[in-house]
C-alpha cells in the first residue's frame, strides 16, 4: 500500500516538473519573439556638437546632420547597424564651452536601427563561399554567415568549383552558387568592439612586418571568416523552406516553362499545319 | 553616448522605404544648392543601399491602404502582431514558406486554414514591382 502511494506521488512529482519546464520554455520563446524585426527604433541621448559652421541652421536640422555623420552606417555595440536619424525626442539647454566655438547640446533621440532578431527569416545574396562557410550580402550589410554545421544536411564544400552543393536524395545536386538569392533563418549574432587600441595595433602592425620580411603570402591571404566585424549575424539554411530561394520556387517554375513549351509546341504545331 | 532604449519600436519595411525616401529627398534639394559635402557620405551610402534592398523586396509596391486592408482583414485570424509584421516584409505565397514564419504551426493551424491564409496574402498584398515571374513572359 505505502508502494502504491509512493509511486504516485513520485508520478506528480514527474508531471509537475515537465509542467513547469514546458512554463518556462514558452516564457523563453515568448521573449525571443518580443525582442525586434528587422529594422527597429532605438533611443539614445548624447551630448551633440554643432560647429559654428552649421549656425545658420535652425537648430533641429544641424543636430539632425551632425547625428546622421556621426552615427549613419556604424554599428553601435549591442544596438546595431544605424541607417538614419528618425526623430528628436528632447534637447536641453545649449552650451559653448571656452576655447570651442562650437555648441553643446544634450540631445535624446530616436535612430532607425537595422537589427534582425534571432529566428527571423532574412533574404539575401550569397556573396562568397569557402570550406568555412557562406557569406551572404543584404546590399548594405554583409556580415552574414552560414557555418557548414548549420546548413542542410547532405551539403559539402567541392573545393574545385569553389561552391557549395547540397546533396538532394542522394541524387540531386542543388548548387548554392555565389551571387545568387538565399533565405535563412537567423540564429545568433555577435557584436564585437572593435575600437583600436594603440599598443595591440602596433603589435600586429609589427607582426605584419615581420612575417612580410619572412615573405609568407599567408598573412596576405583575406578570408572573410577570419576578419573581425563589428557586427556578425550567424544564419542556419536548415529547414524546408530555408536554402536558395530557386530551390522553393521550382515547382512553380516548372509549371510556367510547361505551360510555355506547351504553348510553343501548339503554335509550332499550327504553323505546320498552316504550311 | 548612452543607450537609452535600444527598442522604442519596430518598423516594417514599408515604413523604413517612406524614411528613407524622405532623407533621400532632403538631400537631394540640398544637393542643388551646394555640392554634395564629404561629410554626409555616409548617410547617403547607406541610404542608396538600404533603398535599393527594399525596392526588391515586397514593401515597394506596398502603401498606407493595403497595410490597413491586410491589418483588418487578419484581425479575425489567430496570429500576432509580429507575425503579421513579418507576412508584411516578406508576403509569403507558398504554405512553405508561410511555416517559416509563424510559430508551432502545425499546432495552430490546420492545411487548410494555411491555404486560405496565403490566399489572402495573395489577394491583398500586391507582388513585388520587380518581380521574377514577370521575367520569363516575354520570352516564352
Amino acid at each position: 500500500m505505502t508502494k502504491c502511494i509512493y509511486s504516485f506521488f513520485l508520478l506528480i512529482c514527474i508531471l509537475f516538473q515537465k509542467f513547469t519546464s514546458f512554463v518556462l520554455l514558452n516564457c523563453f520563446q515568448s521573449e525571443l519573439k518580443i525582442s525586434s524585426r528587422m529594422f527597429q527604433l532605438s533611443e539614445m541621448r548624447d551630448m551633440v556638437r554643432v560647429p559654428p559652421l552649421k549656425f545658420n541652421l535652425p537648430l533641429e536640422q544641424a543636430i539632425m546632420e551632425e547625428l546622421n555623420r556621426k552615427l549613419a552606417n556604424k554599428v553601435v555595440l549591442n544596438v546595431g547597424l544605424c541607417i538614419c536619424a528618425f526623430d528628436l525626442v528632447k534637447m536641453e539647454n545649449s552650451y559653448i564651452y571656452p576655447g570651442d566655438g562650437a555648441s553643446h547640446t544634450r540631445t535624446t533621440f530616436q535612430f532607425v536601427v537595422f537589427r534582425p532578431s534571432i529566428e527571423e527569416i532574412l533574404e539575401g545574396v550569397v556573396l562568397s563561399a569557402s570550406s568555412s562557410g557562406l557569406q551572404v550580402s543584404l546590399g548594405f550589410f554583409s556580415g552574414i554567415f552560414i557555418k557548414p554545421e548549420n546548413m542542410v544536411a547532405g551539403s559539402y564544400y567541392d573545393e574545385t568549383e569553389k561552391v557549395w552543393i547540397w546533396n538532394y536524395q542522394e541524387e540531386h545536386k542543388l548548387f548554392m552558387d555565389v551571387g545568387q538569392k538565399i533565405r535563412l533563418r537567423v540564429i545568433s549574432e555577435s557584436f564585437v568592439d572593435t575600437t583600436p587600441s594603440g599598443p595591440q595595433l602596433a603589435a600586429e602592425h609589427q607582426a605584419a612586418v615581420a612575417a612580410a620580411a619572412a615573405g609568407s603570402v599567408v598573412a596576405v591571404a583575406k578570408d572573410p571568416f577570419s576578419e573581425v566585424h563589428p557586427y556578425t549575424i550567424y544564419g542556419s539554411t536548415d529547414g524546408s523552406g530555408l536554402g536558395m530561394i530557386s530551390w522553393w520556387a521550382e515547382d512553380e517554375d516548372e509549371d510556367v516553362k510547361d505551360e510555355a513549351n506547351e504553348g510553343q509546341e501548339d503554335s509550332q504545331s499550327e504553323h505546320l499545319e498552316s504550311t | 553616448m548612452e543607450v537609452l532604449n535600444s527598442n522604442v519600436a519596430l518598423l516594417s519595411n514599408y515604413e523604413v522605404l517612406e524614411v528613407l525616401h524622405e532623407v533621400r529627398s532632403a538631400q537631394d534639394s540640398e544637393g542643388s544648392k551646394k555640392s554634395v559635402s564629404k561629410l554626409r557620405t555616409n548617410l547617403a551610402n547607406i541610404t542608396y543601399d538600404v533603398e535599393k534592398y527594399l525596392q526588391g523586396t515586397a514593401c515597394s509596391s506596398q502603401s498606407p491602404e493595403v497595410i490597413r486592408n491586410f491589418l483588418i482583414a487578419t484581425r479575425s485570424l489567430k496570429i500576432t502582431k509580429i507575425e503579421k509584421l513579418q507576412i508584411l516584409n516578406l508576403r509569403p505565397t507558398s504554405i512553405v514558406e508561410l511555416q517559416l514564419i509563424l510559430e508551432e504551426v502545425e499546432e495552430r493551424f490546420s492545411e487548410e486554414e494555411m491555404q486560405e491564409m496565403t490566399n489572402l496574402i495573395q489577394e491583398l498584398l500586391p507582388p513585388t514591382s520587380a518581380s521574377p515571374q514577370a521575367e520569363p513572359q516575354p520570352t516564352s
